[in-house]
């Protein structure tokens, strides 16, 4: 085969098409195809004769068609210099075999859309690379598996496929022989000097290069199109002001109603208008009062009826149920319960104060015995009912003690010898494991200071009134208690007080002249200094109680004061209340010996004896003997001001202050004695009797007044103290203490807490009937008294008239 | 003044006027009346000056506000009584082109 090298322009096809494939062929410039094919291009009509159309018999994948040399050398004999094949006409004369290989070149990678294959080696590896691509996968696959022989490659004989040719024509080499010159010069003309001269590069053609500017036109290019980034930002602007800086001022303004003068009012009140007017008027208003008379609108009848109702359903359990029971086996042995107090402020403690069960005499012969165990109240907590929470040791019984209403930390105990002392709790009461606190009292009076029987009442004054030393009762500023009374069957009646003496110096100093140039006619004296310390306290003032009819002096043994700040409430906000000299009264009740029970009412106050200057106690206003044996209690009403209470002996009484007849009510004597007794701190017509015999009366005065409503046993002695306690609207508690010296804590049932409606109403009319009754009986009495004197004195007149016929 | 002349200056409508409201104010429970003018200006009282200072003021305002709540529903109706209940009285109110009357009262317990 001959390296040729082919002709830019391979095909001699007519018409268009040559057009085309010169350009296409002219593109690929004829190289870089194999020697051993040869690209052509075949009209369709050869197409069609030799069955290789274009994408119908022969395609992409199929792109092989063998062509027998007879049917092409025919081809090319009947169409000579018109057949596709005729530039080929030797290659394929010369052609080994029979059979020719034409390729479809779809993709015209040799530049044609046919190539034929000229040798039959190509034909071979055109036909078989698959194959030999196979065969040669096989081959690998064998040596995998059998891992026996690696067939190593022998060398083979160099198979040129025309990159010699490639070779060739980068290479350099000469393509001529190489020319040689030789140049000469005469040798005088070495050496020679030299003569510059100068010549107008004017002159000749081409004498100068010239650079001349010129505008370069890319400076004065319009840029007509720019990319730029364009970012907007908030329009911002600072700018101040000033403005005129005024003072604040404070200013007020004062205002006053509107209002007419008398005259102007007289002109209103006398004209025509104002008359029509009311007269109009009038009618209205009058129906709408009597509206109002006859019915309320407004009431609610469902809801009252439902009260009355609940109270049916509970009927089923009216008894006090024990709720808790207090005893101490170490302290409270042997010993009796003198006096109950609820702490004010602290849920769930209640103090007791606990004495010795020994008669005078006992007393004395055990004296020393006394000595060593010390008298002592009792904190119980809720929580522990086994130890007590605290104790507070006295130096002797006391039998009765008060926590002051403003501060509950101060207790003030009355003691058997007349003492009075003062424990401070100022720590709180707090859980104790083991030992159970022992708080020592801050300060007790001097004996002979203090009353010479055992103190059996003690009160503190309300926290808005102050005694002064005359007995003038004074406005408190302060609103604390500062000043308590006391009361011992030695026939006095003490006002103390607690507040250190400074206070009262000044006053002292005031009165100083007063008082010294007066000596007192009361037995005691007036004190003139004391001093707020252990065992120099002082009392106030003394009282003593002169009888009203016969001479000598009542013993008191309990004590209760008319609190008079609630009752008179103004419009203004409480603000100033200065009492009168005689709102502070009193109502004692005294044994005058051991058998009659006494009640006194008094009001005290020093007065000045004008004679002499002396000061000494009024004389009781009233007294009453209602009682047959000791009057126990003295208590006014919660809920009513001038409504007291007075057990004594087989009977209560209660009184209505101001009512001087007589007791309003007075039960029938009952079997056992009656030791003490106490309101009920929710319902005003419920109070509660102890007895000796360990049980407690209930008495409903709405129910019946004959007997009372509910009786029950607590405990197998006398009962020594009942105080009721009101924890929370659901939880009502009484206190009561035995003579075995055991606290029993009972719940009130709902019946018994809580009032029906219209209560007090229905009590406050039931108490002014009875009074009304008292006034009746006294004026029959009264009239009857007279009725008989008319009667004697008639039935005398006619003796006498008989006589003297 | 008027003695001299030999007859009494006090003209009849002040006693009618006053026996008015001495009836109104036997009723049971009334607790005081008050006439005032259509400014709030208080002319007669039965009460305490600044009760009643206080109850001219208030009640002027709440009497005109319940007025125009009248009068803006149907132009031509008129208020002619009101009465404030509350849990303690009852404040009934006439009012009047020139004057109010004003009556408080303590409805039966």
């Amino acid at each position: 085969m001959s390296t040729k090298r082919p002709k830019s322009t391979t095909t001699t096809s007519k018409g268009k098409d040559k057009k085309a494939d010169e350009s296409s062929a002219g593109s690929v410039a004829g190289s870089g195809h194999p020697n051993d094919i040869l690209p052509l291009t075949l009209t369709s009509a050869t197409q069609e004769l030799f069955g290789c159309r274009c994408d119908e018999d022969v395609t992409g994948d199929n792109p092989y068609k063998i062509l027998r040399k007879e049917d092409i050398v025919q081809d090319m004999r009947m169409r000579a210099a018109v057949s596709d094949f005729s530039p080929m006409k030797q290659l394929v004369l010369d052609y080994p075999e029979d059979e020719l290989l034409l390729v479809y070149d779809r993709d015209f990678i040799y530049g044609s859309s046919f190539y034929l294959v000229l040798t039959a080696d190509a034909k071979e590896r055109h036909l078989k690379p698959v194959v030999a691509l196979g065969v040669e996968v096989a081959l690998e696959r064998e040596p995998s598996e059998v891992f026996a022989t690696q067939k190593t490659s022998e060398p083979q004989p160099w198979i040129s496929l025309g990159s010699e040719q490639e070779i060739e024509e980068e290479s350099v080499t000469d393509s001529r022989p190489r020319l040689k010159y030789r140049i000469s010069r005469v040798r005088r003309e070495f050496g020679a000097p030299i003569f510059f001269s100068d010549r107008n590069a004017m002159e000749t053609k081409d004498g100068f290069i010239e650079c001349t500017p010129y505008q370069d036109k890319n400076f004065s290019l319009k840029q007509m199109e720019r990319h730029t980034g364009v970012q907007t930002i908030p329009n911002l602007k600072s700018s101040s002001t000033q403005t005129q800086w005024t003072y604040p001022r404070s200013m007020c303004t004062q205002y006053e109603p509107r209002e007419f003068s008398e005259e102007k009012k007289e002109n209103c009140l006398q004209s025509e208008k104002l008359k029509n007017f009311v007269n109009s008027v009038a009618s209205r208003f009058e129906m709408a009062i009597q509206q109002n008379e006859i019915m309320d609108v407004f009431f609610d009848d469902w809801k009252a009826l439902s009260e009355e109702d609940s109270g049916y359903g509970r009927k089923a359990d009216p008894h006090l149920k024990e709720y808790q029971s207090f005893t101490d086996l170490h302290f409270s042995k042997e010993k009796t319960i003198s006096n109950i107090n609820w702490h004010p402020t602290i849920n769930g403690v209640i103090a007791v104060a606990v004495t010795e069960r020994l008669s005078f005499e006992d007393r004395i012969n055990g004296s020393t015995k006394l000595l060593l165990n010390p008298s002592l109240i009792l904190f119980w907590s809720f929580s522990d009912p086994i130890n007590p929470q605290l104790l507070l040791e006295c130096p002797d019984d006391v039998f009765s003690f008060e926590f002051c209403p403003s501060d509950p930390n101060i207790i003030v105990g009355g003691c058997m010898n007349g003492q009075v002392l003062t424990p401070s709790l100022s720590l709180s009461l707090s859980f104790s494991l083991n030992e159970t606190p022992v708080v020592r009292y801050c300060a007790v009076s001097g004996i002979e200071n203090g009353h010479k029987a055992p103190i059996t009442d003690i009160q503190w004054l309300p926290g808005t009134f102050e005694v002064s030393r005359m007995g003038v009762p004074m406005e408190n500023k302060n609103g604390i208690c500062v000043q308590i009374v006391t009361c011992a069957p030695d026939c006095c009646v003490m006002f103390w007080d607690i507040r250190a003496p400074r206070v009262l110096q000044t006053m002292a100093d005031q009165r100083k002249q007063k008082v010294e140039e007066k000596p007192l006619e009361n037995p005691h004296g007036v004190p003139n200094t004391f001093k707020h310390l252990d065992l120099t306290w002082k009392p106030l003032i003394r009282v003593s109680l002169p009888k009203i009819d016969t001479s000598g002096e009542y013993s008191p043994l309990k004590i209760s004061l008319r609190d008079n700040t609630c009752d008179n409430h103004t419009g203004s906000n409480a603000g100033e209340y200065l009492p009168s000299s005689s709102t502070l009264q009193l109502v004692l009740s005294t044994t005058f010996c051991p058998q009659d029970g006494e009640l006194v009412y008094t009001d005290w106050k020093l007065e000045k004896d004008n004679d002499s200057g002396r000061l000494f106690s009024a004389k009781p206003s009233h007294r009453f003997i209602i009682h047959d044996g000791q009057v126990n209690t003295v208590r006014r009403s919660p809920f009513f001001k001038d409504i007291i209470l007075t057990v004594g002996g087989w009977t209560f009484a209660i009184w209505k202050e101001g009512v001087t007849n007589g007791p309003i009510i007075q039960s029938s004597c009952s079997q056992k004695k009656c030791t003490v007794g106490y309101w009920s701190q929710s319902r005003p017509a419920v109070l509660f009797i102890g007895k000796e015999d360990g049980n407690i009366d209930v008495w409903d005065l709405l129910e019946k007044t004959h007997e009372p409503s509910q009786t029950q046993n607590i405990t197998a002695t006398q009962i020594t103290c009942i105080k009721p306690w009101i924890v929370s609207s659901k939880q009502h508690l009484l206190a009561v203490s035995d003579h075995l010296g055991t606290l029993h804590i009972l719940e009130i049932p709902w019946t018994l807490r809580s009032p029906s409606s219209n209560e007090k109403l229905s009590m406050s009319k039931y108490f002014e009937k009875e009074v009304d009754r008292l006034v009746y009986f006294e004026k029959r009495r009264e009239m009857r008294a007279k009725e008989k004197k008319d009667y004697e004195a008639e039935e005398l007149r006619k003796k006498t008239v008989r006589y003297s016929i | 003044i008027a003695t001299f002349l030999g007859r009494k200056l006090q003209p009849r409508p002040q006693n009618e006027v006053e026996e008015t409201l001495k009836r109104i104010q036997g009723q049971k429970g009334v607790q005081g009346i008050i006439i005032v003018n259509a400014e709030g200006i208080p002319i007669k009282t039965t009460l305490d000056n600044s009760s009643t200072v206080q109850y001219a003021g208030l009640i002027h305002q709440l009497v005109m506000k319940a007025r125009s709540t009248v009068r803006d529903i149907d132009p031509q109706n008129d208020l002619t009584f009101l009465r404030v209940r509350s849990k303690k009285n009852e404040i009934m109110i006439a009012p009047d082109k020139d004057y109010f009357l004003i009556v408080i009262q303590n409805p039966s317990d």
